[in-house]
């Protein structure tokens, strides 16, 4: 956040906000890499926008401490931070040119005239405006007036670039390539992308790594892959995607990981039974199970009847009910479809050991 | 369509007791006024002939619209400040704004004009403080002159000048502040460069309100002027009342309601009604 054009680090400490008696983050804990994207990803009143008000300085944290590049900066405003930001409905000065909101930091830096005209000229480029340097932001489209938010938050060179959920109001299709767009200005300035979404899709398909909140906690950080494979608990599983869940009876620790009795089925996982002992879920995602006539020896496999199917397509998506009792959705090819659902009787459902994973029962 | 139809109708006859009054009551002796001007003392164009060359007149207008000019920058001015606070300020200085610009509009404008006499004047007590404490040695001649004028009305039209200011205001994104301070900006710049150029339309609106009101100002230049710094309500009445020179007054107010419409109509054109409330 000091050095222009260079990717800041950014350490929080205990990061703790109460607004009232609302408590909106709670102890929050998190370092975000160099020239990293991180997405914060939660539902609305999460906590996500809060932490990234803290980030910006717009909002002072009610304790914990924050560090950009080993320098507190928990108490520095928000204009001596100059993270860049682009705003909701992106904040974009209705009185000035396009050409004039692109220059703004850079006037407010007492950058010179020469230097502050052939930047905003660099990114007006970069950003696809060419030809709309003199018009207002009411004259734009909403994705040209995202391209000129953009445009504003990166032309000083951040450290940081903070985005509170910039695609919201743009159609899907413009929403898809602006997302192309920023994952390309993330890679050819290699700055630091913050950026808060309630999208599961959008947050997978562009970060480095997902932090996601509920309730103003951070439940887990990692990978897209990661979280969405081995989510720590059911509401990022079930906030991530679909997911069928299984009960599971006394699990405990195998030699290649964890076993337990599914629908009273002997049932293996490659996942660790590190938190959970004994009674447990077993969750898989839809496009992880697969229709088989019958269960082979030592594979993973329950007993179910289809119930219903939706064409999507590329796919159908198939509703079956276990023996048990248990709602199952899986994702398969159109005609294992229709074949399961016309014999109208029992098919087995099975799925690979390294799909399944352990969440602890009951809670969230 | 009916909804809209009854809507009108609804409006129509919500607006017509209003009509009743203005027509007989304004309309109708306004055109009367406008039938001296032509007539009196004798039928054709002479008084506006008179306006034209008489210096007397000159003078007051000139007068009048330079401390229209004066009070309108001064009022607008000491509106914005307050209603930036009324608008923007914490709850404690909100009420205290509020109270500041309710409370003068129950207050009659003679009242508030005999209070300023008696501010001002030279045994008032501002010269009597300023004189005790040995700042000056002779009174200062604050009344009976344009700077008591300017001061009185100043003081009854800031509240008139923060509405338009404080629609304006409300209808700012906070998001835009937000980002010029994330941009970089102090609040000083940021209020400078984004908050005072994006209310512009509540400007204009509450400035064209106050010189519009200033200049058919007439008790309080009449009683805080004292005769010396005579404006063009107070040239009207002398002309009709008291020297019996009824056409020129005509003409005079013809000119004064041409003038004063002109300027509406620009109003309207910059802002809409519903921004000025």
């Amino acid at each position: 956040m000091q050095q222009p054009g260079r990717a800041a680090e950014i350490k929080a400490i205990g990061i703790g906000k109460s607004f009232g008696s609302f408590r909106a983050l709670d102890n929050l804990s998190l370092n975000i890499g160099r020239g990293e994207f991180l997405t914060l990803l939660g539902p609305s009143g999460s906590g996500k926008t809060t932490f990234l008000m803290i980030l910006a300085g717009f909002v002072q944290p009610t304790e914990g401490k924050l560090f950009s590049d080993g320098t507190d900066i928990t108490d520095r405003p928000a204009e001596q931070r100059a993270a860049g930001m682009v705003f909701q409905g992106y904040a974009l000065f209705p009185h000035m040119s396009v050409e004039a909101n692109i220059a703004f930091p850079l006037k407010v830096r007492k950058k010179s005239a020469a230097d502050i005209k052939k930047r905003v000229g660099e990114m007006i480029e970069r950003v696809g405006l060419t030809g709309h340097e003199k018009k207002l932001p009411s004259q734009l489209s909403g994705g040209q007036q995202q391209r000129v938010a953009l445009a504003r938050a990166l032309v000083f060179e951040p450290g940081v670039l903070l985005l509170d959920e910039p695609f919201s109001a743009l159609d899907k299709s413009l929403r898809g390539q602006m997302q192309a767009e920023m994952k390309r200005l993330h890679q050819e300035t290699g700055t630091t992308f913050v950026f808060v979404t309630h999208d599961q899709s959008e947050a997978l398909a562009l970060s480095s790594r997902v932090a996601i909140f509920n309730h103003g906690k951070l439940l887990q950080v990692g990978a897209p892959d990661e979280v969405y494979d081995r989510p720590d608990n059911r509401f990022v599983a079930e906030f991530l995607g679909e997911i069928n869940m299984l009960p599971l009876k006394g699990v405990k620790p195998a030699d290649n990981g964890s076993t337990g009795l599914c629908e009273d089925r002997a049932v293996n996982m490659h996942c660790k039974a590190e938190k959970v002992r004994g009674d447990a879920i077993l969750a898989i995602r839809p496009e992880h199970m697969s229709i088989a006539r019958e269960a082979a020896a030592g594979e993973n496999g329950i007993a179910a009847t289809a119930t219903a199917s939706t064409y999507l397509g590329a796919a159908t998506k198939l509703d079956l009910m276990t023996r048990q009792g248990a709602k199952v959705t899986v994702s398969v090819p159109n005609e294992v479809a229709a074949a399961a659902l016309s014999k109208g009787n029992s098919v087995w459902l099975t799925w690979p050991a390294e799909k399944g994973f352990l969440l602890p029962d009951g809670g969230q | 369509m009916r909804g809209v139809l009854s809507d009108r109708m609804g409006a129509a006859l919500l607006m017509a007791p209003l009509l009743l009054f203005l027509v007989p009551a304004y309309a109708w002796p306004f055109l009367g006024v406008v039938k001296w001007s032509f007539t009196l003392p004798t039928p054709g164009l002479g008084q506006y002939e008179a306006l034209l060359t008489d210096d007397l007149v000159q003078s007051v207008f000139i007068r009048t619209l330079r401390i229209a000019a004066i009070v309108t920058v001064v009022s607008v001015a000491a509106a914005y400040a307050i209603t930036v606070v009324w608008v923007r300020g914490s709850p404690a200085q909100r009420l205290i704004a509020e109270f500041c610009i309710l409370v003068p509009f129950w207050i009659s404008v003679l009242t508030r004009a005999f209070g300023w006499v008696a501010l001002l004047s030279n045994r008032g007590l501002i010269n009597t403080w300023l004189q005790s404490i040995g700042f000056i040695s002779e009174p200062l001649t604050l009344v009976r002159n344009e700077f008591g004028v300017v001061v009185g009305m100043t003081h009854f039209l800031i509240p008139f000048a923060v509405f338009p200011l404080a629609s304006a205001m409300r209808s700012l994104d906070d998001r835009v502040l937000l980002a010029a301070r994330g941009l970089g900006s102090s609040r000083m710049r940021t209020f400078w460069t984004v908050f005072v150029p994006m209310t512009r339309s509540g400007i204009i609106g509450s400035a064209l309100i106050v010189f519009v009101f200033s200049l058919g100002f007439f008790v309080t230049p009449a009683i805080l002027g004292g005769g010396r710094s005579v404006m063009i309500a107070e040239l009207i009445y002398l002309r009709i009342f008291q020297s019996p020179d009824w056409g020129l007054g005509a003409a005079i107010s013809v000119v004064l309601v041409l003038f004063v419409g002109a300027l509406m109509a620009l109003l309207f054109r910059y802002v809409r009604p519903k921004q000025l409330i």
